[in-house]
C-alpha cells in the first residue's frame, strides 16, 4: 500500500489512535494522544473516523515524502510547516501529490503537533488499538517511535473543499496553566495545611516530563501515609511520593502503583499540560465531580457547535 | 468497603486495609458482578491487592448512576461462589546459574539454597494484581523465611522468565526489563505473548504453583540461558 515515507523522524514521532482501552487487566496502559483536543480536531477536519490513526509529533523535526495524492492537516503545537519548501498553514486542510515533501519544524508554541491524513494511517491494531507505547513495545509500526525509512501506509483521497478552523476557535498554549482536578484517592490523608499549600502554590515543570508522567517542582506536600498497597492508577492522577513533589500521571503511566494520590486532573487540562515545556508554571484548582461533569458536557457541546470554515 | 472518587470517570473501591485470600476472592466476585451487569458503561477494571479501580465511559453514564450500579454490584460478595481461580503450575529452573540471588536469600534467612528452593515451591500463591509491565503478575504471599527486600540498586537488565522475590511477593518477569527484585530461577513459560490468545497464562485471582525442572528440561521447554 502506498502512503508516506519518513525522511527524518523528528525527536519523538508516534502513531496514535484514541488509545487502548479494556487491556488494563493484562497490565497494558492506555497510550493515545497526549493532547486529545488537537488530535480530535485533526481527524474531524478531514472527515475521518474519530479513532483514525494520526501522527503525534513531539517537539518537531519531522520530514516525510508523499507517495500518493491525498489531503492532510496539521493541528496542535505551532511549528513552521512547509510543503516543498513553501510555508503552509496549520489548522487548515491541504493537499499533497506523490513526490511532495512535507516538513514539520521545531515547535514554537506548544510541544505536540498532530498530523492527520485522509482516512487515517492504515496501522494494524494490537489489543484493539494502534497506539504506540514504547515502554511496552506495542502498537505503531514496530512498537517504537518512527525511524528514518519507515513507511506509513494510507489510502489517498483528496477533499473536494479545504476547511480551516478559525483562529478564535483554536486552543492557545502557554503558561501559567490552570490544572483542574477532582480530589479523590488518598486526599483525606493530606491535612488541611498541606492541601492549602498544594492548592495555593505554583509548580514548575521539570525536565523529567514524558508520556508516563509530568514531574513538577515547587512547595513540598506530604500525606500521613507511611506505606500503602499498590492500587489502580487512572489517567491524570497526581501522585505525591516521599519527596513531596507532585507527578501528574499521563497516558503511558503504569496501571498500578503504591504512592499516595491527592486526586486526578481532568483530561482537558492534562491535554493543556502536555503542550507545556520544562520551566512552565502550573497551578491546581480543586473542582467537584459535578463541576467536572459540567465542564465535560459543555466542552463537548461547544466542540459540536463549532463549525469549520471553507477556505 | 469504601467507594472513593479516583477521577472524573473513575472510582476506586477499597475492600479492606490489608490483603488476604478472602479479600482477593471478594474482589474477584466484584469483577465478575460488574462485568455481568455494567458491561455497557465500563471501560477498564484494575483489581489489585485490596482495591478495584473502575473506569467508566463518561459519554454513556455519569458518576451518580455508575455509583448506584456499583453499590448494587458490590452486595453479597461473600455468599456468591467465591472465585477460587484456576490452578496454574509454572516450571522453574532453580540454580545459582539461573538465580544469582539464591545465595543472598539463603544467607538472609540463615537457611540453605536448597531450603530456599524447597520453600518457594511448597505453597500455592494467588495472583493479586497485574501491572508494572504487560503480563507482570504480582503473586503472594511468600514464606517469611525467604522474603527479601528489593536490591538497593536495581539491575539494568533482568532476563525474560526470571523468577523473583521482593518482600513477600514473587513474580515471573514477562520480558527483559530493568528490575530490583531478587532472582532465584528462570521459567520457560511465556507470561505475555502478543501473538497468543489469551496472551497471559494467568489472570488475577488464579492460584499458582512453582515446580522445579532441570537445566535440560528448561532448555527443552524453550528456555534460554
Amino acid at each position: 500500500m502506498s502512503g508516506f515515507s519518513i525522511k527524518q523522524p523528528g525527536l519523538l514521532s508516534l502513531l496514535q489512535d484514541r488509545g487502548r482501552y479494556g487491556a488494563h487487566n493484562l497490565g497494558l496502559t492506555t497510550g493515545g494522544p497526549l493532547d486529545f483536543i488537537a488530535f480530535d480536531w485533526a481527524n474531524r477536519m478531514l472527515g475521518n473516523d474519530p479513532n483514525a490513526t494520526c501522527l503525534e509529533v513531539s517537539f518537531g523535526g519531522l520530514t516525510l515524502e508523499a507517495e500518493l495524492d491525498t489531503s492532510f492537516v496539521i493541528t496542535g503545537a505551532t511549528a513552521p510547516c512547509r510543503l516543498n519548501d513553501e510555508d503552509i498553514e496549520q489548522w487548515q486542510t491541504q493537499s499533497v501529490q506523490a513526490g511532495d515533501k512535507l516538513e514539520i519544524g521545531f515547535a514554537t508554541s506548544g510541544t505536540r503537533s498532530y498530523l492527520a491524513v485522509s482516512g487515517g494511517f492504515d496501522i494494524a491494531a494490537s489489543f484493539g488499538s494502534s497506539s504506540t507505547v514504547i515502554r511496552e513495545k506495542i502498537g505503531g509500526l514496530h512498537g517504537d517511535k518512527l525511524q528514518a525509512g519507515d513507511h506509513l501506509p494510507c489510502s489517498g483521497s483528496r477533499l473536494a473543499v479545504n476547511y480551516c478552523l478559525t483562529e478564535a476557535d483554536r486552543p492557545v498554549y502557554g503558561d501559567p496553566a490552570r490544572l483542574r482536578l477532582v480530589p479523590g484517592y488518598q486526599q483525606a490523608a493530606f491535612d488541611p495545611a498541606q492541601q492549602w499549600r498544594f492548592f495555593n502554590s505554583e509548580y514548575r515543570l521539570t525536565e523529567r516530563c514524558d508520556r508516563m508522567g509530568f514531574r513538577l517542582e515547587g512547595e513540598t506536600v506530604h500525606s500521613n501515609i507511611v506505606g500503602m498497597l499498590s492500587e489502580g492508577i487512572c489517567h491524570g492522577a497526581i501522585q505525591i511520593p516521599a519527596d513531596g513533589q507532585p507527578i501528574v500521571l499521563m497516558n503511558d503511566r503504569q496501571t498500578i502503583g503504591g504512592y499516595p494520590k491527592i486526586g486526578s486532573v481532568i483530561p482537558r487540562d492534562t491535554a493543556r499540560l502536555s503542550q507545556l515545556s520544562p520551566g512552565s508554571q502550573v497551578y491546581f484548582e480543586a473542582i467537584s465531580i459535578e463541576q467536572a461533569h459540567n465542564i465535560h458536557c459543555l466542552e463537548q457541546a461547544r466542540y459540536q457547535r463549532t463549525s469549520l470554515q471553507q477556505c | 468497603m469504601k467507594i472513593e472518587i479516583a477521577g472524573q470517570n473513575a472510582f476506586i473501591v477499597y475492600f479492606a486495609e490489608q490483603t488476604s485470600a478472602s479479600v482477593s476472592a471478594q474482589i474477584q466476585t466484584a469483577v465478575s458482578n460488574i462485568l455481568a451487569c455494567m458491561q455497557d458503561c465500563i471501560i477498564d477494571l484494575v483489581p489489585s491487592y485490596a482495591s478495584l479501580l473502575v473506569i467508566f465511559d463518561l459519554d454513556s453514564s455519569d458518576h451518580f448512576a455508575v455509583k448506584q450500579m456499583l453499590r448494587n454490584a458490590l452486595t453479597d460478595l461473600d455468599s456468591a461462589a467465591a472465585g477460587s481461580g484456576n490452578l496454574v503450575t509454572l516450571p522453574v529452573y532453580y540454580s545459582t546459574e539461573s538465580g544469582p540471588d539464591l545465595e543472598v536469600i539463603a544467607e538472609l534467612g540463615s537457611i540453605s539454597v536448597e531450603d530456599v528452593i524447597a520453600i518457594h515451591q511448597q505453597q500455592e500463591y494467588r495472583v493479586y494484581a497485574i501491572g508494572f509491565a504487560p503480563g507482570f503478575a504480582y503473586l503472594g504471599e511468600v514464606d517469611e523465611r525467604i522474603a527479601a527486600p528489593r536490591l538497593a540498586t536495581p539491575r539494568q537488565k533482568v532476563p525474560r522468565g526470571a523468577v523473583a522475590i521482593a518482600d513477600r511477593q514473587t513474580a515471573v518477569y514477562p520480558a527483559v526489563s530493568p528490575g530490583g527484585w531478587n532472582l532465584i530461577g528462570l521459567c520457560p513459560t511465556r507470561m505475555f505473548d502478543v501473538d497468543k490468545s489469551p496472551s497471559m497464562p494467568v489472570t488475577v485471582g488464579d492460584r499458582i504453583r512453582f515446580a522445579a525442572i532441570s537445566r535440560e528440561e528448561f532448555i527443552a521447554q524453550g528456555g534460554e540461558l
